[in-house]
């Protein structure tokens, strides 16, 4: 094991968040190592073709991947900022605020003064008989395959969940020219924007609320579904089923914050279902239970890339005011500046959901985390 | 009902209703419907709008609204909308037809002249027609514009092409 | 299975490599995820499971859930879908928990 080196913000993840956390921290002089187990930045937002939401100046209007471009390349200009891909952060030992890394050259630790835990989240898991068979893909995954790749995951889809990324892949499998058979989604309502429901309606994509599937089948692979109605008390109404033959079920059935990291270096987590599932007990500038470690994006909780990139600022300019490079009154200018456009985006009948979980956790903020 | 528009994505006839301009104005010429009936954080159409056709939002989940005396209907905000939910209808291209400006994202793109099945929001074939015009988006930024001509009285019901022949939507 | 014309993106010219799966000649292009090169080619099956040798292939394609574990040049527990491909690479599907040690040809 090399030396340990030391740096003044260590990133984990450089997704939307984690790439403007650095930036913002960046603009203030702070020393930054911004780390993707990726060899590129852009977390997710390197998938996503279609055009993102929010307000025209901060990228609205503007294609996901046109703006992961953007923000990695800002990124890797910024002298400010070291960009340390294809490696893996491994854990951090709170005691001696070491974080540990696996680089393509070998485990590496780390001193950081501050961390910003940015590790996005991953597809959530549903249970039904033939779910490990193969065929049986994350939305996440077809997104990757066919956006990053350039390779169809199939021939016919069966999408379960109707959240928006289950709508907005569906498109993009159509995009890219593959037929969806139908979605399923078990509540009686869309998840997602009726927007993104509009645009693959209008292609005979038929969405079925009240429903999901029973069961997968096939020998060594996916070779049909089963689907059938549910009702209010979640289970399958027998004499429902439909058959329906397709080579590809993708589940998008919700996210779960990639939190293992927070857990192994000791934060204060707590299970918030609005959220996300478990989620790292933060305060109103990103700082979770353990002193120098922040989170942002959807680690922190599950919404939209929009979200992530402010609070990715927040934190940025948290830690900075945190390591002195910004006066009290500028800071504070900046930090209500980046709550409002939190509180903006979050206004909407769509974050109701989100409102209500995070005064969940300001309620826990403020029983367990000294400001 | 808007809860049925909450679960099927397709909008019921008095929320489309709602949103077209009075037959005085809607015999002048050419219009923007905008079918966005749900609050979300977005206001790239209000930006697009060189006209000042759309008004000011007062909060970033406002539902936009459209000042009929500014609208050319030019067609711009189309490509704008990040929801692909705007289109332009001028009923008075001809007795008996009307052009519908639609957003389209597929290849193989469509070509003047061609001839096409129109479909309805939930992707029914409603009838034949032909394009008119496309103005193609640069990739991969811009989202191509499609104007096809339609029967007149399917002006508020052709929301979407498929390329017969050629292949469709759901083809490469 | 691979995208030709897609109407948002332009997919970069890759070099085309060799490399082999269970034994037999495949194609892909280098860098690509192994699982994707496979894929491409009409494989899905990657891995049998440890008890009851259930059939998996990738599920997450990002590196997180391990459901697409390959023998890769002897090495076992190789992640298809992170690992890139190079040429010549020798990848077979490992059955269960896999050699105890590798066995680099």
């Amino acid at each position: 094991m090399t030396l340990l080196k030391t740096t003044e913000l260590a990133i984990i993840g450089a997704g939307p968040a984690g790439i403007c956390a650095a930036l913002e921290a960046a603009s203030y002089g702070v020393e930054v190592t911004l780390i993707d187990r990726g060899d590129m930045p852009g977390g997710q937002l390197v998938k996503q073709t279609h055009k993102f939401f929010g307000w025209h100046e901060k990228s609205a209007g503007t294609r996901g991947v046109v703006i992961a471009r953007d923000l990695a390349q800002r990124a890797r200009k910024d002298p400010n900022v070291q960009f340390m891909g294809s490696t893996e952060a491994l854990g951090y030992y709170k005691d001696d605020g070491t974080l540990l890394l696996e680089t393509p050259y070998g485990i590496e630790g780390v001193k950081p003064k501050r961390l910003l835990v940015a590790t996005g989240a991953s597809e959530k898991m549903l249970l039904f008989p033939g779910n490990d068979l193969p065929g049986v893909y994350g939305a996440g995954a077809v997104q990757t395959l066919m956006n990053v790749h350039g390779v169809r995951p199939g021939q016919s889809v069966l999408m379960i969940g109707s959240g928006n990324i289950g709508l907005i892949v569906s498109y993009q499998l159509a995009q890219a020219g593959v037929h969806v058979e139908a979605l399923v989604e078990a509540l009686p309502q869309i998840g997602g924007y009726a927007v993104h429901a509009s645009k693959i309606r209008r292609l005979g994509i038929p969405i079925l609320t009240k429903h999901s599937i029973k069961e997968a089948y096939g020998e060594r692979c996916v070779e049909g579904a089963v689907i059938w109605e549910i009702d209010d008390r979640w289970q399958g109404i027998p004499g429902s089923e439909r058959d329906l033959k397709v080579d590809v079920i993708c589940l998008a059935t919700g996210l779960s914050p990639l939190c293992e990291f927070l857990w192994q270096a000791g934060a204060e987590m707590t299970y918030i279902p609005a959220l996300g599932g478990f989620v790292p007990v933060y305060d109103e500038n990103m700082q979770t239970t353990l002193s120098g470690v922040y989170v942002a994006g959807d680690v922190a909780s599950i919404e939209e890339a929009s979200t992530a990139m402010a609070e990715g600022y927040l934190a940025g300019v948290a830690i900075a005011h945190s390591l002195g490079k910004i006066s009290d009154v500028d800071f504070e200018a900046k930090r209500k500046g980046y709550l409002k456009e939190l509180e903006q985006l979050r206004a909407g009948p769509t974050s109701k959901k989100i409102v209500e979980g995070l005064a969940v956790l300001r309620d826990e903020t403020g029983k367990r985390v000294s400001v | 009902m808007e809860n049925d528009f909450l679960s099927t994505g397709i909008p019921s006839l008095e929320q489309i209703e709602a949103i077209v301009p009075s037959k005085a104005r809607r015999e002048k010429g050419p219009f923007v419907v905008i079918e966005c009936f749900q609050e979300i954080p977005c206001d790239p159409c209000y930006h697009s709008c060189r006209f000042g056709a759309i008004c000011e939002f007062a909060t970033i989940n406002d539902i936009p609204k459209v000042d009929w005396d500014k609208c050319t209907g030019c067609g711009i905000c189309v490509a704008a909308c990040p929801g692909l939910a705007i289109f332009v209808v001028d009923e008075t291209f001809s007795d008996t037809e009307c052009l519908v400006a639609l957003p389209y994202e597929f290849l193989p793109l469509p070509e003047k002249g061609e001839k096409v099945s129109l479909l309805s929001r939930s992707g029914a074939e409603l009838a034949t027609g032909e394009v008119h015009r496309v103005v193609p988006g640069r990739k991969p930024a811009g989202t191509t514009v499609v104007w096809v001509r339609a029967p007149k009285e399917l002006s508020m019901e052709v929301r979407n092409i498929r390329l017969t022949g050629r292949g469709g939507a759901n083809r490469e | 299975m691979r995208i030709k014309n897609h109407p948002i993106l332009d997919f970069e010219e890759k070099e085309r490599v060799k490399f082999y799966w269970e034994g037999e000649e495949l194609w892909g292009y280098e860098g690509e995820p192994i699982a994707s090169a496979l894929h491409a080619a009409g494989i899905k099956v990657l891995h049998e499971s440890i008890k009851r040798s259930h059939p998996r292939g990738f599920f997450c394609a990002i590196g997180n859930c391990s459901s697409c574990l390959v023998i890769v040049d002897g090495v076992p527990n190789v992640r298809a879908c992170t690992e890139k491909l190079r040429a010549g690479m020798r990848v077979e599907m490992q059955k269960g928990v896999g050699p105890a040690l590798s066995s680099k040809e």
